[in-house]
């Protein structure tokens, strides 16, 4: 039914639009006028460096947080304002692994990646149990750890149940907050390939944020650096090498000289 | 200058408080009636807050029980009126001892605990995740706590009564020499309906707001481990202050 989109990419509604969007915490600019296309399938990886507002843009696209202006789409619906039964028909289409894991230290494992299904889809809890158990063995993980706590994971761990709780709804669209940050590479590399192969296995479409460029490089059909508020570079990422900006190249080589000046002192 | 703005600048802080903590009540309350409700988590609820604080709540009410009639035995035997020390231990126990010292032993153990589970999810993004998972936290977590809240404490209060009431009959009966049939005798004599339902109904209302400050400081925490002792202390202190507030309040509606 799609079809005739397809054939004409121009015509075809993002599924995450973001026009304009501008968000500040009192006198702090956080974002201040961000403009962002991601189309269907694609995967689109926001680089920046810590603490520029990468986690408070996801959030604003989850509704989250309500930004000050601007608009928001999903699926060429404004849900920028939305809220109630609308918001919660929105957040269905949306798998998102948090930083943290943010996994509910109340429940075990298999319940945590079960969540989606029973409490957000009214799936009886025997057949969300056995989903549950087959998208933990898609991320590597054995029935023997459905019934653990999450606090008895390792963090590695705790992230395979976060991204299997992300995706175990088959959502549309996916997010994924830092999937790599405090791992060792080889666990790193571990979830970047997951990331990738879970994202194609459900044909969703997929936008994280990372300041791991090895990562970013891994699972990014695009990727878009976000610097001061707003996305100074958006390009595929065989580009990012020769992108031309002097503040993307001092970010993918991480060095110390050049355009972005680390605010050493908090202001 | 200086001072005016500083007054201003409180004023206004004092408002947006006050106006978070209405909005935060009103939507807890309309999650609390309309469905879906998570009967499983008004289960657990209940049980932690009604039955794992018997304890406390009965031995709070043994000793104050006990207490009274001893105070009030070396108090009322200056002008003989040892026969009152029954009707005093049952009136002050069901109308104010009972609810309120149950209350503020509820409030430290299960306002602490709550603002702490909130605070801590709220801080490690799981309320955020509630909501990815198109939960909303407020039914979720909220409103299953307000409906045990509100509910258990009657409860609690009614056993918390009756056990007080026992234990000044023990001190009056076994140290002081009542007699026993005639000491539960004096009990019932003075006693009225309304003594006990007045309790009972500034016991739910305690219940309330010991869940409802439980929840809003640990739904509102932030900054960590210390942002979340600071919520537990202001769930503590602050539902602590709003008993004794209600419990004026309350009293001055019935009783006079
Ligand atoms: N709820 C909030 N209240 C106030 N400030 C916030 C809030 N969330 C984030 N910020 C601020 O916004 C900035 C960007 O944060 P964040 O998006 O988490 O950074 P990162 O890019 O590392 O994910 C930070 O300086 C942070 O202090
Ligand atoms: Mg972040």
């Amino acid at each position: 039914m799609s079809e005739p989109l397809e054939l004409n990419g121009a015509m075809e509604v993002p599924k995450i639009a973001l026009r304009g969007v501008k968000k500040a915490f009192g006198p702090k600019v956080v974002l201040d006028g961000v403009d962002l296309d991601v189309k269907r399938g694609e995967s689109v990886v926001i680089i920046g460096g810590s603490g520029t507002g990468k986690s408070v843009l996801l959030k604003s696209i989850l509704g989250i947080l309500q930004p000050d202006s601007g608009t928001i789409s999903i699926d060429g619906e404004d849900t920028t304002h939305i809220g109630g039964r609308d918001r919660e028909r929105v957040m269905r289409k949306f798998g998102m692994l948090f930083q943290g894991a943010a996994l509910f230290d109340s429940l075990p494992v298999w319940e945590n990646v079960a969540f989606g299904l029973i409490q957000g889809q009214g799936v009886g809890r025997r057949e969300a149990r056995e989903r549950a158990i087959a998208t933990l063995a898609a991320v590597g993980l054995g029935p023997d750890v459905a019934e653990l706590s999450p606090a008895e994971l390792s963090g590695g761990m705790q992230k395979r149940v976060g991204l299997a709780r992300a995706v175990c709804t088959n959502p549309e669209i996916i997010f994924f907050d830092e999937p790599t940050t405090g791992l060792d590479p080889i666990m790193a590399d571990v979830i970047n390939d997951l990331i990738v192969k879970c994202v194609k296995n459900l044909g969703a479409t997929a936008l994280s944020i990372t300041h791991d460029m090895a990562s970013a490089r891994k699972i990014a059909d695009r990727i878009a650096m976000l610097y001061k508020g707003k996305l100074i570079w958006v390009g595929p990422v065989s580009e990012i090498d020769n992108s031309g900006n002097p503040y993307v190249d001092q970010f993918i080589h991480g060095r110390a000289e050049g355009p972005i000046q680390m605010q050493i002192k908090a202001f | 200058m200086n001072f005016l703005s500083g007054i201003g600048r409180a004023t206004l802080t004092f408002l947006e408080a006050a106006g978070r903590l209405a909005l935060f009540t009103l939507t807890a309350l309309s999650h609390c009636v309309r469905p879906p409700f998570y009967l499983r988590h008004i289960g657990r609820q209940m049980v932690e807050i009604g039955y794992y604080s018997l304890p406390v709540v009965g031995l709070t009410a043994v000793f104050t029980g006990m207490v009274l009639a001893l105070q009030s035995y070396s108090g009322f035997s200056r002008f003989s009126a040892e026969s009152a020390i029954a009707t005093v231990v049952v009136l002050s126990i069901t109308r104010e001892l009972g609810p309120v010292l149950a209350g503020l032993m509820v409030a430290g153990r299960i306002g602490a605990a709550m603002a702490a589970e909130l605070g801590t999810m709220r801080v490690t993004e799981q309320v955020d995740a509630l909501t990815t998972l198109a939960t909303n936290p407020y039914k979720y977590l909220v409103a299953p706590r307000l409906i045990a809240g509100t509910t258990m404490l009657p409860i609690l209060v009614l056993i918390a009564d009756i056990i007080g009431v026992f234990g000044g009959y023990l001190v009056s009966v076994y140290r002081l020499g009542f007699n026993p049939s005639s000491y539960i005798n004096n009990t019932w004599q003075y006693l009225e309906f309304m003594d006990v339902v007045s309790g009972l109904v500034k016991a739910a209302a305690f219940g309330f707001v010991i869940s409802l400050m439980g929840c809003y400081h640990g739904y509102h925490s932030r900054g960590g481990a210390q942002g979340v002792g600071a919520a537990t202390t202001n769930a503590v202190v602050s539902s602590s202050i709003l008993i004794l507030v209600l419990n004026y309040l309350l009293t001055g509606i019935f009783f006079s």
